[in-house]
Parts: C-alpha cells; sequence; structure tokens
C-alpha cells in the first residue's frame, strides 16, 4: 500500500523543512532588526506555548483512535458513558490556562511592539515620509531635503522613523528583514518605528494586493555600515532632479518595476500635500505648520484631475 | 444604448485559455442536455427536482451545485499553482495580471460562497429536518426560492468568465481599488450582484431553519436533546441572521459609490475605506465560523455513530458552540491588526481571538473523550473525522499565533496566513462537509458510497493537503506575500513545486471522490442499504427509510433521549408500525423559485451591464412572480392514510417485520413506489 508510507515521507518533509528554516535566508525567521528581532522570538515563544497542548491532542487523537478500534475486543467498552465532571473541568481548565499565558504575552507584546512606538536609542533618528503609489514607493526625507523612488538608505543602529500614507489603492508597507508592517492608506498617515542592528541591503515590499502591478511594487533599505557610507548615498541622491508638483504628477502615472530614482530636492511639505489630497485635516495643518489655505493650495497643485469633481 | 455597457469585445476570443475553458464547459453542458433530451428527462426534471419543495431533494442539488462550483474552484487553485511555479527567475508564466488577478479573487469567492455554503446547505437541507422529526422545513417555498437565489448567483459568477471579466481585487474587494477610479470594468459588479442575489438566499435559509428547528420539533425533543450536528446549524443560522445582514449592507453602500457616485468608501470627498474593511469582516470573520460550525456537528455525529457510543458531554458541545458564536463577532478586527489601530485595540481583539481556541480545545477534548472506551470503526467518515482532528489541531494553533498582533505584523498578507485559512477551511469545514457526505449520502440515496476508492480519496486530500500547504505555511516564513503574479526569489522556487505536487495529489482526491460516486452508482445493488440505518445511528433520520419517503416519517416520532433512535431501537419500538395513519399536509411543489431565480440572473446581469431597460424587465419579473406566488391558494394537500399506509407497507416489507398484517392483493400491487405526481393526481 503506497498511503501507509506517508506518514513517513510526511516526517521527512517536515524534517526537511525545520532544516531550511533554520538557515533560511532573508524571511521574517532572519531578522536583521531588533524590532524583528523581538517579533520573532515571541513567534517561537508562542507556538511552543501552544504546542504543549497541539502534541498531547494529536497524540491522543491517533493513540485513542487505535487503542479503541472496534477490532480490539480486549479494551473496555462503556457506550453510555458520556459524561465526567471531572474530565469536563480539566478540558476547559487547560485551555482556560494556556490562553491566560498567552494573552498576558500578547498584552505585553502587543503594547512594547506597537509599530507607534518610538525606539529607545540615543542616536537621533532619521525620519522617512513613504508613500505608495501606482505600482513604486516615493520616499522623502523632510530633514535632508531629498527624496528617493523604490530605495532608502539609512545609517545601521540608527532609529528610523518612517510616516506612510498612500496616493493609489491600499498598500502595506513591509521589510521583512527588519519588523513589522503598517498599512498605507490614502488620507490616512500611519507610522512604523524600525531599526536595522547590522548593515546589509533588505528586501522591501508592499504586502497588500493593490492591483495590476503589486508584484512589482519592490523597493531596497540599504542599512549603511557608517554615517559616511549614508553621507556618500545622500551625496548620490543629490544629483538627481527636483521633485516638485510637476514631477509629482509624473509620478502618479501607472508604472510596473520602476527603476530606482533619485531627487535633489523636495517641494517642502510634499508629503501633507498628499494626506490633504483626500482629507483636509487641522492635523495635518498643525503637523505641517502650513494654514489650512496654503495646503489646500499644494494639496491640488498634486492633483492630475482635481478629485471628486465629475461631469 | 440599448445594451449598456454591453458589446462583442466583451468576449474575451483573444484569450486562448478562456476560450478553451468556456468550449469544454459548453460541450459538457450540451451533452448533458443532449442526454436529459434522448432519455425524454426533461418532464421528470422539472417535476420532480426543479419545482421541488422537498427539503431533501433541495439538499440534493445544494450538494450538485457546491461539487460542480468545487471543480470550478479548484481549476482556478490549479492555475495559480502552475503560475506560481512557472513565474520565477524571470518568467512570466502563463497569466498575466489582469488575468490572474481575477482567478484568485474567483478562487475565493467560488470557494467560501458557492462551494463550502451551499455544500453546508446542503447537508443541513437534507439531515436538520430530520434530525428534529420535522416533515419539511417552516417554509418550504421560501427554501426552494433560497436555492433559486443561489443558483441565479452561481449562472451570474459563470457568465463573468465569458461575458466581461471577474474582478481583479482579491476576493475581499476592498476599496478604493474595488472603486469605480480603480476598478472601471464590470468585474467588481459582477462580485457586489452575485454576492447580494446569493447572500439574500443564505440569510432565507437562516430564518428558514431557525424557525423550523425551534417551531417544529417532534413531542419530547427538549432543546437540550436536540442531535448535535441541528445544534451546531442553529448556531450558524443564528450567526447568518446576524451577519449577512452586514455583508448586504456594505455592498449596497459600494454599489451606491458605483452606480450613483456615493462617497461611503472612496478615498476622497469624506468617504473612507476603512469603514469597509470594518463591516466586510464583520462579516467575514462569523462567516468563517458559520462554514466550520456545522462541520464539527458532523464530526460530533460521525465519532459518536461510529464509536458506538453516546456524545460525551453534549451539553459541553452546545455551549461551547455557543461561546464560538457570540465570540465569533467581536474578533473581526484581527483582519487587520497591521491598519494602526493602536496597542490597546490590538491586544484586545487579540485576546478575544484566542479566548475562542478554548471553546473549541473543548470540543477536540470531547472528541477524544468520545472515542475513548469506544468500539471505534475505521470508515471513510471516521478518516475524515481523524484527518480533521490532526489538521486542524495545526491550523488552530496557527490562526492562534496569527491573532498575536506582534506576530502578525511580521505574519499578515503572507502565504503564511493562505496556509493557516486553508488548514481551518480544508482540514475543518470540507473534511467536515466530505464525511458529511459520505456519512449521509445512504440515507440521501438508499445506497452506501464506495470505501476503497472513499479511502483513497481521503489519503489523496490527506497528504495532498500537507504537500500543498506546509510549504506556504514555510513561504510565509521565507518573506512571500499573498497575491503576487510572479516571483524573482530562488529560495522560494523549491517550495512552489513542493506546493504544485500537493495541488496533484489534491486533484486526485477530487477525482477519487467523483469516480467514487460513478462506481457507486453503478453498484447500487450491492451497496442498497433496505433498512434506513446502515451504520447503527442514534439520531431520528435513521430510523426512517432510505431514501425517506416525501412525508419524512408516517408518524411524527415521540422523543426521550439525547439519542433518540438509539433510544427506541432499545425499547424495541423502533420499527412497529402503528394501527392506523392520520392524513399529513404536505407542501405543493411549485416553480415560482425558478421563475424569481431566473429574473433575478436578468436583473443582476442587466445591472452589471448598466442595460437599464432589461434591469427593469428583470426587477418587474421578480415582483410579479412573487405576488403570483402570493396570491396562489393551491399549494398544499394532504397524503391519505392509504397512500401512507401503501409505501409503509413497503418498508416494512423489505424489512421482514409484521407484514402478514396486511393482505396480499395490495402488496402486489405496490411494487414500485408512487412518485410524487401521482400522490398529485389523486388529491
Amino acid at each position: 500500500m503506497i498511503f501507509r508510507k506517508y506518514p513517513r515521507l510526511l516526517r521527512g518533509l517536515s524534517l526537511t523543512a525545520a532544516a531550511l528554516l533554520t538557515g533560511c535566508q532573508g524571511g521574517v525567521l532572519d531578522p536583521k532588526g531588533q524590532v524583528g528581532a523581538d517579533e520573532k522570538s515571541l513567534i517561537i515563544t508562542a507556538t511552543v506555548l501552544m504546542l504543549l497542548v497541539v502534541i498531547p491532542v494529536i497524540l491522543m487523537t491517533l493513540g485513542f483512535a487505535w487503542k479503541y478500534r472496534a477490532s480490539n475486543e480486549k479494551a473496555t467498552y462503556t457506550p453510555k458513558w458520556s459524561h465526567s465532571n471531572k474530565i469536563e473541568a480539566v478540558v476547559w481548565i487547560i485551555p482556560i490556562i494556556i490562553v491566560t499565558f498567552l494573552a498576558i504575552l500578547t498584552w505585553n507584546t502587543t503594547h512594547k511592539l506597537d509599530p507607534y512606538r518610538p525606539l529607545d536609542s540615543d542616536k537621533k533618528p532619521i525620519n522617512i515620509q513613504v508613500v505608495a503609489l501606482d505600482w513604486k514607493w516615493l520616499f522623502i526625507y523632510p530633514d535632508l531635503n531629498i527624496a528617493t523612488v523604490n530605495e532608502i538608505a539609512f545609517p545601521a543602529n540608527t532609529p528610523v522613523n518612517f510616516k506612510i500614507t498612500s496616493d493609489a489603492a491600499m498598500n502595506s508597507f513591509f521589510i521583512p528583514q527588519l519588523g513589522g508592517q503598517i498599512y498605507a492608506m490614502a488620507g490616512m498617515q500611519t507610522k512604523l518605528h524600525l531599526i536595522a542592528n547590522e548593515p546589509g541591503t533588505f528586501n522591501g515590499i508592499s504586502s497588500n494586493y493593490s492591483g495590476g502591478g503589486f508584484s512589482g511594487m519592490k523597493f531596497k533599505a540599504i542599512a549603511t555600515a557608517t554615517p559616511g557610507e549614508f553621507d556618500a548615498w545622500v551625496k548620490k541622491a543629490r544629483e538627481g532632479k527636483t521633485l516638485d508638483a510637476g514631477a509629482y504628477q509624473q509620478l502618479l502615472k501607472r508604472s510596473e518595476n520602476n527603476p530606482v530614482q533619485y531627487y535633489a530636492s523636495v517641494t517642502p511639505n510634499l508629503f501633507y500635500g498628499v494626506l490633504n489630497k483626500y482629507m483636509a485635516s487641522h492635523q495635518t495643518a498643525m503637523e505641517s505648520g502650513l494654514s489650512s489655505f496654503q495646503l489646500a493650495a499644494l494639496a491640488k497643485s498634486l492633483c492630475i484631475t482635481p478629485p471628486v469633481v465629475k461631469e | 444604448m440599448l445594451l449598456g455597457k454591453l458589446t462583442l469585445d466583451a468576449i474575451p476570443f483573444h484569450e486562448p485559455i478562456i476560450m478553451g475553458a468556456l468550449s469544454g464547459a459548453g460541450l459538457m453542458g450540451l451533452v448533458v442536455f443532449a442526454l436529459i433530451t434522448k432519455f425524454g428527462k426533461w418532464g421528470y426534471l422539472w417535476k420532480e427536482w426543479l419545482t421541488s419543495v422537498d427539503h431533501k431533494k433541495i439538499g440534493v442539488m445544494y450538494i450538485v451545485v457546491a461539487l460542480i462550483m468545487l471543480l470550478r474552484g479548484f481549476a482556478d487553485a490549479a492555475m495559480m499553482r502552475t503560475q506560481l511555479a512557472l513565474a520565477t527567475n524571470g518568467h512570466m508564466g502563463i497569466f498575466p495580471p489582469e488575468h490572474y488577478d481575477q482567478i484568485f479573487t474567483a478562487h475565493g469567492v467560488i470557494m467560501i460562497i458557492f462551494m463550502a455554503m451551499p455544500f453546508m446547505t446542503g447537508l443541513m437541507n437534507i439531515v436538520v429536518p430530520l434530525q428534529v422529526g420535522a416533515r419539511d422545513v417552516a417554509f418550504p417555498f421560501l427554501n426552494s426560492l433560497s436555492f433559486w437565489l443561489l443558483v441565479s448567483a452561481v449562472v451570474l459568477v459563470n457568465l463573468s468568465l465569458g461575458v466581461g471579466e471577474f474582478a481583479r481585487t482579491g476576493w475581499v474587494a476592498y476599496p478604493p481599488l474595488s472603486e469605480l477610479s480603480y476598478s472601471p470594468g464590470v468585474g467588481v459588479d459582477y462580485y457586489i450582484w452575485a454576492l447580494q442575489i446569493s447572500g439574500i438566499g443564505t440569510t432565507l435559509t437562516a430564518i428558514n431553519f431557525l424557525v423550523t428547528i425551534i417551531k417544529m420539533r417532534a413531542p419530547g425533543l427538549k432543546l437540550m436533546q436536540i442531535p448535535i450536528f441541528t445544534w451546531t446549524c442553529t448556531w450558524a443560522n443564528v450567526l447568518i441572521v446576524a451577519s449577512f445582514p452586514i455583508l448586504t449592507g456594505v455592498l449596497a453602500m459600494l454599489s451606491l459609490d458605483r452606480y450613483l457616485d456615493f462617497h461611503f468608501f472612496t478615498s476622497e470627498a469624506g468617504g473612507n475605506p476603512m469603514m469597509y474593511i470594518n463591516l466586510f469582516w464583520a462579516w467575514g470573520h462569523p462567516e468563517v465560523y458559520i462554514l466550520v460550525l456545522p462541520a464539527f456537528g458532523i464530526f460530533s455525529e460521525v465519532i459518536s455513530t461510529f464509536s458506538g457510543k453516546r456524545l460525551f458531554g453534549h451539553t459541553s458541545m452546545i455551549i461551547a458552540s455557543g461561546v464560538i458564536s457570540v465570540l465569533g463577532f467581536i474578533v473581526w478586527l484581527h483582519h487587520f491588526f497591521t491598519m494602526g489601530s493602536g496597542a490597546d485595540v490590538n491586544a484586545f481583539f487579540g485576546i478575544a481571538t484566542m479566548i475562542i481556541s478554548v471553546p473549541t480545545g473543548v470540543k477536540l477534548f470531547n472528541w477524544l473523550f468520545t472515542i475513548y472506551r469506544g468500539r471505534l470503526r475505521f470508515t471513510t467518515p471516521v478518516l475524515w473525522t481523524l484527518g480533521f482532528m490532526v489538521t486542524f489541531s495545526i491550523g488552530g494553533m496557527t490562526g492562534v499565533l496569527l491573532a498575536v498582533p506582534g506576530a502578525d505584523f511580521l505574519l499578515h498578507n503572507s502565504l503564511f496566513l493562505i496556509a493557516h485559512f486553508h488548514n481551518t477551511i480544508i482540514g475543518g469545514a470540507v473534511f467536515g462537509y466530505l464525511a458529511g457526505f459520505t456519512f449521509w449520502f445512504p440515507k440521501a440515496f438508499g445506497f452506501k458510497l464506495n470505501e476503497k476508492i472513499g479511502k483513497a480519496a481521503f489519503w489523496f486530500w490527506q497528504s495532498g493537503f500537507f504537500f500543498a500547504f506546509v510549504p506556504l505555511y514555510v513561504l510565509g516564513f521565507l518573506g512571500m506575500t499573498r497575491r503576487l503574479n510572479h516571483t524573482d526569489n530562488p529560495a522560494w522556487d523549491p517550495w512552489l513545486y513542493v506546493a504544485l505536487f500537493g495541488a496533484v495529489l489534491v486533484a486526485c482526491g477530487i477525482a477519487c471522490q467523483l469516480l467514487q460516486i460513478v462506481v457507486s452508482l453503478r453498484d447500487r445493488k450491492k451497496l442498497v442499504d433496505e433498512t434506513g440505518d446502515p451504520w447503527n445511528g442514534h439520531t431520528l433520520e435513521w430510523s426512517t427509510s432510505s431514501p425517506p419517503p416525501f412525508y419524512n416519517f408516517a408518524v411524527v416520532p415521540q422523543v426521550h433521549d439525547i439519542d433518540a433512535f438509539t433510544d427506541m431501537k432499545e425499547k424495541g419500538i423502533a420499527y412497529v408500525a402503528p394501527a392506523k395513519y392520520a392524513p399529513i399536509h404536505m407542501p405543493k411543489n411549485t416553480s415560482a423559485g425558478v421563475y424569481i431565480g431566473a429574473f433575478c440572473t436578468v436583473f443582476g446581469f442587466a445591472m452589471i451591464w448598466h442595460i437599464w431597460w432589461l434591469a427593469i424587465v428583470g426587477f418587474v419579473g421578480i415582483l410579479a412572480s412573487m405576488l403570483a406566488r402570493a396570491y396562489d391558494n393551491d399549494i398544499d394537500y394532504y397524503v391519505q392514510p392509504e397512500e401512507i399506509e401503501r409505501i409503509e407497507r413497503q418498508r416494512l416489507a423489505k424489512l421482514g417485520i409484521d407484514v402478514e398484517r396486511y393482505d396480499e392483493r395490495d402488496t402486489g400491487k405496490s411494487a414500485a413506489r408512487p412518485s410524487k405526481a401521482k400522490t398529485l393526481e389523486q388529491v
């Protein structure tokens, strides 16, 4: 019987899987940043905690089924036995205990790993504003007045503060090896705080499907070994063009597998203008330091056709 | 324009794969059509099936639809696995995004709404009225209407293959992607109208069955004695009644955005896509419990029957199902921890989610202790159940892992998530339905299914499942996100190939399932079950013949115990004929459901293509058929005692019980079972 061989095959497969996972490169189990590392250890702790119940259940299923098979006349048979307060108590209490532990773990880690929480560090963080476009990522360094498409850089061991929005469908901003993701939504601002613990070039993706060109919506996140290397990268970016309203409108046109682009300077508050295209908010105006009227004018200049208006 | 947005360009002549699929389906349709015509079965089909209000026949038709849609949905899955196995290292595979994105959307919609839901509804139709000792559901015509609304939606979804396109949004159709600005085509409109029409059918079904279970139970059947499958269906129906209106509402709002330039969910003009996402999952999460709770009920029935033992913790099971249902309503946000709700909110929904694993764990232990000190017969349904208990434990564990927000930030939208929900929906719901299919097939048709092929189907599915989805768990850890059209990471390739191999194994499983039906149909004389109780069952559905007479029970049974039929067998009153039969009040067949369904298709199609005059025709047609039905007073009749006696005598004769009570002449005359049409003439 060919099927009898399956259990062994399956076991072999899972062993291979385990072997490959420990050596896996570039995935979420191979973190290169503190956030990712904490999240990975959370995954492992939670899994081990649950396996305490899951493995016995699986073994009991197979064991009971075998022991009480119809052909085993020696096993006890009690057709009417269907209730036992002791067993009922145990089967309710064991999952409750495990879940209580998990709940405490969840409450604590959810707060500790809240993507909105700035990371503790004595270094000054790098600020990056992120705009998801069809189908590319625009990054603005407000403090450095440069912008890029599909590539970011920052020094290793320096916190990076992302402010994220979208000028397209919903996307999710994700650098798997550095830590968790957060949605990019039009008219909304989300935040993410990451840090790289070692230098390297990491893959960045959109992990929320956003239309036809979604598969090519990738970027590189470069953690430089020294501040000097980062400065060199900034210098390279400064050789690019200017990102003004006209250049932004060009970016709004749909493109797939967009190459890396650099912009030497950016219209101030462009990020807030993009936010304001969809939702005029007092908070956005406050944050940008512009008046509502100035912000509205900026937002309008960033539209190919003014939104809402239809014939 | 007379035809709205519809032009000849809507038919994808230039797509060889679609045209091939269409002509294949068309050819099969023609063959079926020709065969029915050749054997002159149109009248039979119309009178005995299509217009039937008999819950058992409607149940069978639901499952036929589910199996057909399983093939369609699986074909989509096979195409996706093939594409991803080919489209690596710079190759683009066989499907460009504009086609591939429709495939994964269709796969999700079809498998959940048009495969799992009708499969579940079909089993519920066949079994629930029998388990509670009722003669039909509370509203038989409404039941027929629900079915035809489903068919109407199925027709629309399949039309989208050849006329126009289907949505390219993923099965969740999140705005703003599903809004006009990003999806100007008819795909999302097909999605909206198909879901709306079938959703209304589902809501009506749930109301119908809730009333049936509450009001039409056999005398003596107390609430806490209702068989566990019916109880889990009750909870599922409560969830449907509470959650499907949310889906109807949210899709209505999306329609207003798309048709009348409203701004509920647009990015601009004060709309908010996050509202859609919340509302969608406020339906979507209860929906997964709607699918899986009845499956839990099936496993309970199967494991108790084949262990030859009463279910352990019947009350505990009912309470656990209830807790799952209530909690299922307050966890929807775990589908989008990554939206940025803040730590308190995320932690609340995460913890609420993991609390669900408590009642679910209790259920698993109760099944274990049902096996404990039993006499387990390893039949096909038992294999599905054991396979489920092992597989679902893993799926539950990965689910709880995803409920931890800190972990979810890494795994959200990854193939780990895909593996998780297939783990629960295949390993939970589908395994359950297939167990139920094999378990109750003899009840519906009077003969058993071939065990050998059934077991082969199980092993192919079970191994195929692991081969197809363990790689997806791994790929999730390797950072592969869902809905990618092509990949460029060599480390992922081996896993994508293994997953494709898994899909091949599942295909073998499905082929076995179909072969099983064909072979069993051929050997039906050998596999026949005269007793109506092939498994030594516990509940009332096994107390009547297989297939049951159209009135289910000649005499409504009196219930004294949870395992009502076991109780009757032990007291020796299981097969005793009464001295006298009373007339039975039964509903007449009606074609109103078919017409309303047909007009719904016309209406939906016209709305999709903006053919306004046709939409009015469809809408007026729906109203007119409903009114015609409402003013039809000729909807019921009484089955006379002589008729009942003749049918019952035949059954008792087959069982070799008490036949001498009846005289020779009548026994000889009733060699063939009279059809329902004949019954109607007599009345």
